[in-house]
C-alpha cells in the first residue's frame, strides 16, 4: 500500500509551516511523527497535496516546568513523555496514559502534538488531557490562541484547528499529589482502546474523567464528574459513565456493550484513583 | 528529493520520491532484503529497524523523514562472523520457528534491552508488544531476550 504522491515541503521553522498551510489550505497536512497520518495516507483515506514535515522542528521538542503547569512541546515524542520525571511528578496521569499508546516503535516516533490534532476519539492522550483540563496553544499567521481542551474536539477526526493553524503546546494544570488510574479495555495487544477511561482525583479532591472511544470525539464523563463532586462513590458515580456519550457499534462491540465497558472501566478507574 | 541516510554506517546519497516508504528504499533501493514487510499496516514490527538507536516501523515513515538519520538493520547488527549477542540468544533458544519475524524480532529486542536492560518475563513481553510471531512462538522469544539480558552465555 502506497501512498499517492504529494509534493514534500520541509519547514524550517513554525512560522515557514504556518505559512505553507496559509498558501496551500486544507490540500496540506502537517507530518509530525506521522504515525496517524502515513497510515491514513497508505489506505488513501487521506490524500493531501502538499505534505508539510515539521519533524525536525527541534524547538517544539520541550517538556518544561511552567510553575502552576507542564509545558509539553507539540514534537515531542511519547517515549519522552512516559520516561519524563517532571510529568511523572506533576502530570503522572499523563505519563501513564502515554506508556500504553500503541507500542514501543510507535512511541518512539510518534509526538504528542500529532496525537491530539489527530482528533481520534480512539486516541489514549485525549482522555488523560480531559481528564487533566489541559490548555492547546495554536499558533497561526495572527499569532497564539489557546483553547481548552474542552473546546479542542469538534467531531469525528475535527477539531478546533483552523487550516491554517498549528498545535505548538499542550499545558497540563499542574497535578502534584494526585492520584489517577487508567483502564484501557482491548482484545489484543497493542491495539486501540474498544474502551478506555483516564481518571484523575486531585489532591484537594477535585475529580476528572475522559472517556476513549464512547463518543465521536474523545469526551468527558461530566454526569461522573459531578456525582464525584456531590459526594457519590465510585460505585455510584461510574453508573452514569456512558451518560450523554453516543457510542458507535462496530466488529468489536455494540454500542450496549460500550456503555457497559464505560462503567465498569470507571468504576476500576476511579477506585484506584482513590475515589 | 535527494536524501543521504546513513545505513550500517555506510553513508547512502539516493533520489527518492516523496511518498516512498522507508522499507522500500530499504529493501528495494538499497538492496537490504532483512527487513521485512509483513501487515503493511504497522502492526506487526516485521520492519522494525533502529533510527538513531531507537526501534521504529520501518513502513509507517517516509525515506524522506530518514534524511540526514543514523539506521541499522539486521544486516548491520552482526560484527562479522560473530553474531551479535541477541542473535546468538535467539540461535541458543530456538527462538524461531518460520523466521520471518526474526529480523524485527531481534531488532525490537535489542532495542527494548538499550532501554531496560534488566527486564522482568512481564517486561519482555509488553516489551516486544509491537512485534508479531504468526507461529505463536513467543515463548522462545522471551527466553532468549532473558537470556541475552542475563549475559547469554549458558
Amino acid at each position: 500500500m502506497i501512498p499517492a504522491a504529494f509534493d514534500y515541503l520541509r519547514a524550517p521553522s513554525a512560522a515557514e509551516a504556518i505559512a505553507a498551510l496559509a498558501e496551500h489550505g486544507d490540500e496540506a497536512k502537517l507530518l509530525a511523527g506521522g504515525h496517524s497520518l502515513i497510515p491514513l495516507m497508505r489506505f488513501r483515506l487521506a490524500r493531501p497535496a502538499v505534505v508539510v514535515d515539521i519533524g525536525r522542528l527541534d524547538d517544539l521538542n520541550y517538556i518544561r516546568d511552567g510553575g502552576d503547569h507542564v509545558a509539553i512541546g507539540a514534537l515531542t515524542r511519547h517515549r519522552d513523555v512516559e520516561t519524563s520525571d517532571l510529568v511523572a511528578t506533576r502530570a503522572g496521569l499523563l505519563g501513564e496514559v502515554t506508556g500504553h499508546v500503541g507500542d514501543p516503535q510507535v512511541r518512539h516516533r510518534g509526538t504528542i502534538g500529532g496525537a491530539v490534532a489527530h482528533g481520534d476519539p480512539a486516541s489514549d492522550i485525549p482522555s488523560a488531557l480531559i481528564a487533566l483540563g489541559a490548555t492547546l496553544v495554536a499558533a497561526g499567521p495572527q499569532g497564539s490562541r489557546e483553547i481548552s481542551v474542552d473546546d479542542f474536539f469538534t467531531g469525528f477526526l475535527e477539531t478546533a484547528l483552523a487550516d491554517d493553524e498549528m498545535l505548538t503546546e499542550v499545558r497540563i494544570p499542574a497535578a502534584d499529589g494526585a492520584r489517577w488510574g487508567f483502564e484501557k479495555f482491548n482484545r489484543r495487544a497493542q491495539d486501540w482502546a474498544i474502551v478506555g477511561v483516564s481518571a484523575l482525583v486531585r489532591s484537594g479532591g477535585e475529580v476528572g474523567v475522559g472517556l476513549v472511544n464512547m463518543h465521536s470525539t474523545p469526551v468527558r464523563a461530566a454526569a461522573v464528574e459531578g456525582a464525584a463532586a456531590g459526594g457519590a462513590s465510585a460505585v455510584e458515580a461510574a453508573e452514569l459513565a456512558a451518560d450523554g456519550c453516543d457510542p458507535t457499534e462496530d466488529l468489536n462491540a455494540s454500542v450496549e456493550y460500550r456503555q457497559h465497558l464505560a462503567r465498569v472501566l470507571t468504576r476500576r478507574a476511579l477506585e484506584t484513583a482513590g475515589l | 528529493m535527494e536524501i543521504s541516510v546513513t545505513i550500517n554506517g555506510t553513508t547512502q546519497t539516493h533520489d527518492v520520491e516523496p511518498r516512498t516508504l522507508l522499507v522500500h528504499y530499504i529493501r528495494d533501493v538499497v538492496g537490504l532484503t532483512g527487513t521485512n514487510i509483513g501487515c503493511d499496516t504497522s502492526s506487526c514490527g516485521a520492519c522494525t529497524i533502529h533510527m538513531n538507536g531507537e526501534s521504529v516501523k520501518s513502513c509507517t515513515v517516509f525515506a524522506v523523514q530518514a534524511d540526514g538519520e543514523d539506521l541499522l538493520t539486521i544486516e548491520g547488527l552482526a560484527d562479522g562472523d560473530t553474531l551479535h549477542p541477541m542473535q546468538e540468544s535467539f540461535r541458543q533458544c530456538h527462538a524461531l520457528q518460520c523466521g520471518y519475524c526474526t529480523p524485527g524480532m531481534v531488532m525490537a529486542a535489542v532495542s527494548f534491552l538499550e532501554e531496560n536492560p534488566t527486564p522482568t518475563e512481564r517486561e519482555v513481553r509488553l516489551g516486544l508488544e509491537g512485534n508479531l510471531c504468526r507461529c505463536t512462538g513467543y515463548h522462545n522469544i522471551v527466553k532468549a531476550v532473558l537470556h541475552c539480558a542475563a549475559g547469554g552465555e549458558r
